[in-house]
């Protein structure tokens, strides 16, 4: 019990004056998962709105397989963006593995499936809502993916948030492809393994409470989101 | 001048789990006109509406437009349906994005988005997002912006159902400005007083046919069948 409380002051204390190895870490964990999250978007929002709009042969067969990829196992992600990553893939010429670009990449393949599942859904609602409308206009394929983007916009920031989430909170894909190397590939995740399992426990309690106010922020920020873009859509009167 | 009309119909039918919905129905818009579709509730008014913008595809028979344009008879057409359809947007966006889509220059936009907002009395709620207005203000919108694309032909299904009498009372000023500016309307209603007041032709739908086609001073004077006639004393009454 002494240890924890011990342990947990001297977190707080290394927040409190920045330690340099703890900003490092938060800061390299925000940028991956960041861009993983806005890379994952391009692509995840279109594919979203397309399988809520577009009806083609298999459709649903992608719509379950995408629903399915939701809860990917970070650690087989890692298998797979390392197997394609290693010098004797077919990315291996990039030179990638153990950077932060290979833990951007494999974030990304982690959280395009939830945010292209999430991202369905709400647009399947609002197609509902706009789809004679903009038959009616003529709006063409491209178009019509847009204005269903761009009008649900906030409905949308809910799933990319959510995303972000799921990247910033995964071990096994990022110390995969990444290794884990100090100063380098070392994210809040990765160095809270380490360092509990070597007994280093300011550091890693420091780190869990940063992510934890980091995954709360991004949560309450969420929901506010969300709070807003319904006072925006609710008050239609019939 | 006219690009799509006259229009003619012929043998429309649809049928929807082995039920015919809409009949054999044939008839002809001519150009200038304001047609209503009249009917009792499931006689097919809003179905035909549907087949003729081109929204549902016929099982049967075909919905014939004029000219070398007639693919794209579409792009000369406007609708505004019974629960009219906003975009999360700004009044004044609303209108833009639809002359937008139908290929209006941006520099004229401008323009024509407030001459359609002033027409409908909306000028003060152009800023003011589409889905806060009332259900009034909604309508109109939906008709200012349909009459900002200047088509050929407007169809209106059930223009002020649920609408209070003076909102009504609006909205019908728009439908009559937009069809005294060579609009042909064609419209599905089931207000007796509003057919009397902006038609000039009946076509009276029963369980999915065509039971009579008249011009409204006609139709309302002596309708021809005993469908029509029982329609119009059940609703006087």
């Amino acid at each position: 019990m002494r240890e924890i409380a011990e342990g947990f002051a001297a977190a707080l204390k290394m927040i409190a004056r920045l330690d340099a190895d703890l900003v490092q870490i938060v800061l390299l964990s925000v940028r991956v998962s960041l861009s993983a999250v806005i890379l994952a978007s391009l692509v995840a929002l279109p594919l979203g709105a397309a399988l809520a709009v577009f009806r083609f042969p298999g459709r649903r067969a992608v719509v379950v397989l995408v629903n399915a990829l939701m809860g990917l196992p970070p650690v087989v992600v890692g298998l797979v963006v390392y197997l394609f990553l290693s010098r004797s893939g077919p990315l291996g010429f990039l030179g990638w593995l153990f950077t932060p670009a290979a833990m951007i990449a494999a974030q990304t393949v982690l959280v395009i499936p939830l945010i292209a599942a999430v991202a369905r859904q709400s647009i399947a609602e609002l197609w509902t809502e706009y789809e004679d409308e903009l038959r009616s206009l003529g709006v063409g394929p491209l178009r019509t993916l847009a204005t269903l983007i761009w009008d649900g916009r906030f409905a949308l920031l809910t799933a990319v948030l959510a995303g972000f989430g799921r990247a910033a909170a995964e071990v096994g894909a990022v110390i995969m492809v990444g290794g884990n190397i100090a100063h380098v590939t070392r994210v809040m995740t990765t160095s809270i393994a380490l360092e509990t399992a070597k007994g280093e426990l300011a550091l890693a309690m420091g780190l869990g409470i940063l992510l934890m106010a980091i995954s709360l922020a991004v949560n309450i920020a969420a929901y506010a989101i969300n709070e807003a873009a319904r006072g925006r859509a609710a008050p239609e009167k019939a | 001048m006219s690009a799509i009309l006259p229009l003619s119909v012929r043998g429309l039918t649809f049928r929807a789990d082995g039920r015919a919905l809409l009949d054999d129905v044939s008839f002809d818009v001519e150009p200038g006109g304001c047609v209503a579709i009249m009917g009792p509730n499931g006689a097919g008014k809003s179905l035909t509406l549907r087949l003729l913008h081109g929204l549902a595809a016929p099982s049967a028979g075909a919905v014939l437009w004029q000219g070398p344009r007639a693919a794209e008879a579409r792009m000369h057409q406007a609708m505004v349906f019974q629960r009219p359809i906003l975009l999360r947007r700004s009044a004044a966006a609303n209108i833009d994005y639809a002359l937008s889509v139908r290929g209006v220059a941006k520099a004229k936009r401008a323009e024509r988005v407030a001459e359609a907002l002033e027409q409908a009395g909306l000028a003060e709620l152009r800023d003011r997002n589409a889905r806060v207005l009332s259900g009034g203000e909604r309508q109109l919108l939906a008709l200012a912006r349909a009459s900002a694309l200047n088509p050929e032909v407007l169809f209106l299904d059930e223009p002020t159902a649920s609408l209070a009498p003076a909102a009504a009372k609006r909205v019908e000023q728009a439908i009559v400005a937009i069809h005294a500016a060579g609009t042909t309307i064609v419209m599905a209603t089931h207000d007796l007083g509003q057919a009397r007041r902006l038609a000039d032709e009946i076509l009276f739908l029963q369980d999915g046919r065509l039971v009579e086609r008249a011009a409204a001073s006609a139709f309302f004077a002596a309708p021809k069948s005993r469908e029509a006639h029982a329609y119009l004393k059940g609703e006087l009454l």
